[in-house]
């Protein structure tokens, strides 16, 4: 066995699991840590605040499907994680992240730069792990990966005092880990699969509802396969975008607060919503007691605690999706695609009527760029094929219905927690993680401020990432709901000083441009799309325009609140 | 309805800090919780009370519970044939003019005088919940002090143990 030191160990470590870069932020704690990577050369990127190193990890994790590793030190490094890791957690996204610590022989006393990151964390980790003993690293090591991949995937922490980098290790990695506690669920049963088919045989109007599980998990092939086959119409939530081709014929758009019209149509009227790796969330639900009244539940889902947490379920289905989705296709395919299409061909006609009648749209009468026209435009010049990151809010919302997403993972948004600023750092580190792939970051203006910082990160690595503001000098949503629901009192949305995106860009060394005339639009995001190396563009759109349709919060998803054109 | 929950975990710190503060979040209730050690030094055994309004939320609170890498396995005990006890020190005023109904009272009870000073005396007992609130009651009349109580503990009956079920 080879001696080695805590810090080399780690490193050992990430090399065994295959990590092929960490996003990291150095300090007092893990300076000898850095000393390592510094020694060992391992690739590392270097954002310019750890919230931003967090997030870019999770952009990577996202975007490829592997665990995203962050790095920073004890204390203030540490807790400056935090929206990052809650970010992952309520997304289920696979994280390692590696904390400084101070000493051993500090721990407890409130010395300089200690914070209790365990136990901060502990609600928002699916584990976390403080080393007492260098002896313990490689197994640690080796369970978080473990923890962070399997199951439901999430992030892990790992609080690594500052002597203990230094110490000395006989190293040994172990092969497989052993946890009594933790036996992530594989197979299901396939009576239940029997029985879900029989339901489906049964229904008149099913409707499959994707969540975010089937990026998550890389079914994605198995769901089209599905849909296809069968001709059940099929919705998702934002998080399960990208999964389905926007444009498959039996896809009808996300449901919920921002919905489409025949997506919350169909979910209301619906007799059979089988609810694929979805949670549920009120997002999607709405008022619970009105959410898909007429249907019996099924739920898919690897983790046993979502099944009736907020919506009951009729038939649960607790197991991978890898295993779930296939058996649900063996079983399937006993019948032949003509009868299943047969069978469901009225309500896909109720449902392409639906969408005839209130179709996704937006007025055109207007000599300002309109966000809807720019994300369309941008859905055109990437032909659906990048790998498009958002901020949160109405640039989210208007992302997530006009662009038309045609692969998984394609779509990078904090959904569950709805984190302002995480789009410019994840997008690097999406970009980071897939260094040919088209990587195009929409924010608004008040999330891009969050975590404008990142800027000098791309600059630094001329990642060719695509920055679009969608600039209406103010925070779109807070000001939406304000017209809504507060009287019109803009009770501080806008934002009073008027920054030059443009200069900031160009200061931190990312290419900018305004786009203001319409008839530029075209133009400019084509040159912009198609060039190398970083760009923003800042694109002023009017402060008044709405996200819709819409249902307030706590109502029926049928309540809509449509545009006039729509 | 209450449920008495059975929660074998790893013997780590933070555990039962942990567990505590994942049902406050979820916003479950709790009417008792007690931990120690078990036949198995490397596990710890907490018992639960919670009050859930119906299956469901039991289900959510075993579920949620159970997402726990440290915890090892739940075991609702409720309806199974067992056995609970809570251990409860009560200190009550005890002057010598009624001491000797005290004693009696204890006698009873087959609860213990356990220190007399004084005008006090601490006295021990074991048992069900419904007994030791009836003890209190009746002490009540002399004057108690100070109350200490343990929340419930619960095994089952017959050969088999709980971990094993």
């Amino acid at each position: 066995m080879k001696k080695m030191t805590g810090a080399q160990a780690i490193i050992e470590c990430l090399k065994k699991e295959n990590v092929d870069v960490v996003f990291g932020y150095p300090g007092g704690a893990v300076l000898t840590l850095y000393d390592e990577l510094y020694l060992s050369d391992f690739p590392h990127v270097l954002p310019r605040h750890e919230q931003g190193a967090v997030h870019a990890a999770d952009g990577y994790a996202r975007s490829t499907g592997k665990v995203g590793v962050c790095i920073a030190t004890s204390g203030p490094g540490a807790t400056n994680l935090i929206t990052g890791i809650a970010t992952a957690y309520m997304d289920s996204i696979p994280l390692v992240l590696i904390t400084g610590q101070v000493a051993l022989s500090l721990l407890g006393r409130d010395s300089f730069q200690e914070a209790d990151i365990r136990g901060i964390t502990t609600p928002i980790t699916k584990h976390n792990f403080l080393i007492k003993d260098v002896k313990d690293i490689p197994k640690a090591m080796k369970a978080a990966f473990y923890i962070a991949r399997s199951g439901r995937p999430g992030p892990v922490l790992i609080d690594v005092p500052k002597n203990i980098f230094a110490e000395e290790l006989a190293f040994e990695y172990p092969e497989c880990i052993q946890i009594r506690g933790y036996k992530p669920i594989v197979e299901g049963d396939k009576a239940v699969i029997d029985a879900v088919c029989n339901e489906l045989q049964s229904a008149k109007k099913p409707l499959f509802f994707i969540g975010g599980g089937v990026n998550l998990s890389d079914t994605s092939a198995l769901m089209r396969d599905l849909v296809a086959y069968t001709g059940v119409p099929t919705v998702s939530s934002l998080m399960g975008l990208g999964s389905i081709s926007s444009n498959d014929p039996h896809f009808f758009g996300m449901i919920g607060m921002h919905g489409s019209y025949a997506g919350n149509m169909a979910t209301t009227e619906t007799d059979l919503l089988v609810g694929i790796g979805a949670r549920f969330d009120d997002r999607v639900t709405g008022k619970l007691e009105e959410f898909a009244p007429k249907a019996k539940v099924i739920h898919f889902d690897i983790d046993p605690a979502e099944i009736n947490k907020n919506v009951r379920s009729y038939i649960r289905v607790i197991a991978d999706l890898k295993w779930s989705l296939a058996e649900l296709a063996n079983k399937i395919k006993e019948r032949p695609s003509e009868a299943w299409q047969k069978q469901f061909m009225p309500w896909h006609h109720q449902l392409v009527a639906w969408q005839k009648e209130h179709p996704l749209a937006y007025s055109r009468q207007t000599n300002r760029i309109l966000p809807q026209a720019a994300i369309e435009k941008i859905s055109e010049l990437t032909q659906g094929n990048a790998i498009v990151v958002t901020d949160v809010g109405q640039n989210q919302m208007w992302t997530a219905q006009f662009y038309s997403f045609k692969n998984p993972r394609s779509l990078l948004t904090s959904g569950g927690l709805g984190t302002m600023g995480y789009g410019l750092p994840s997008a690097l580190g999406a970009q980071v993680g897939n260094k040919h792939k088209k990587v195009v970051c929409i924010c608004g203006d008040g999330g891009f401020m969050m975590n404008c910082q990142e800027l000098m990160t791309i600059a630094d690595l001329n990642l060719p990432v695509k920055i679009i503001i969608l600039n209406n000098q103010s925070l779109g949503m807070v000001a939406q709901w304000q017209r809504a629901f507060y009287s019109g009192h803009y009770a501080h949305s806008n934002m009073a000083t008027k920054a030059d995106f443009v200069a900031i860009s160009t200061a931190m060394g990312v290419p900018a441009i305004r786009l203001e005339h319409k008839d530029e639009l075209d133009t400019v995001l084509r040159e912009v799309m198609n060039s190398e190396g970083p760009c923003l563009v800042d694109i002023r759109i009017p402060e008044e325009e709405d996200v819709l349709p819409m249902v307030p919060a706590g109502s029926g998803l049928h309540k809509m609140i449509m545009g006039d054109w729509q | 309805m209450k449920h008495t929950l059975a929660v074998l975990t790893e013997n780590k710190p933070g555990v039962l800090t942990h567990i505590s503060g994942l049902i406050s979040r979820r916003d479950f209730n709790i009417e008792s919780i007690t931990a120690g050690y078990t036949e198995e030094s490397d596990m710890t055994r907490i018992t639960i009370v919670v009050d859930a309004d119906d299956e469901y939320e039991l289900e959510q609170v075993v579920n949620q519970l159970s997402k726990l890498i440290d915890v090892i396995k739940i075991i609702d005990l409720t309806g199974q044939d067992r056995v609970h006890r809570e251990l409860a020190m009560i200190k009550v005023k005890a002057l010598p003019a009624n001491r000797a109904e005290i004693v009696n009272l204890v006698e009873i009870f087959r609860a213990h005088i356990v220190d007399v000073s004084k005008e006090t005396m601490i006295i021990e007992l074991t048992g069900e919940e419904d007994k030791i609130e009836a003890i209190c009651e009746l002490l009540n009349d002399y004057g108690i002090i100070e109350i200490v109580r343990t929340g419930k503990i619960a095994i089952c009956r017959g050969p088999k143990a709980a971990k094993d079920v």
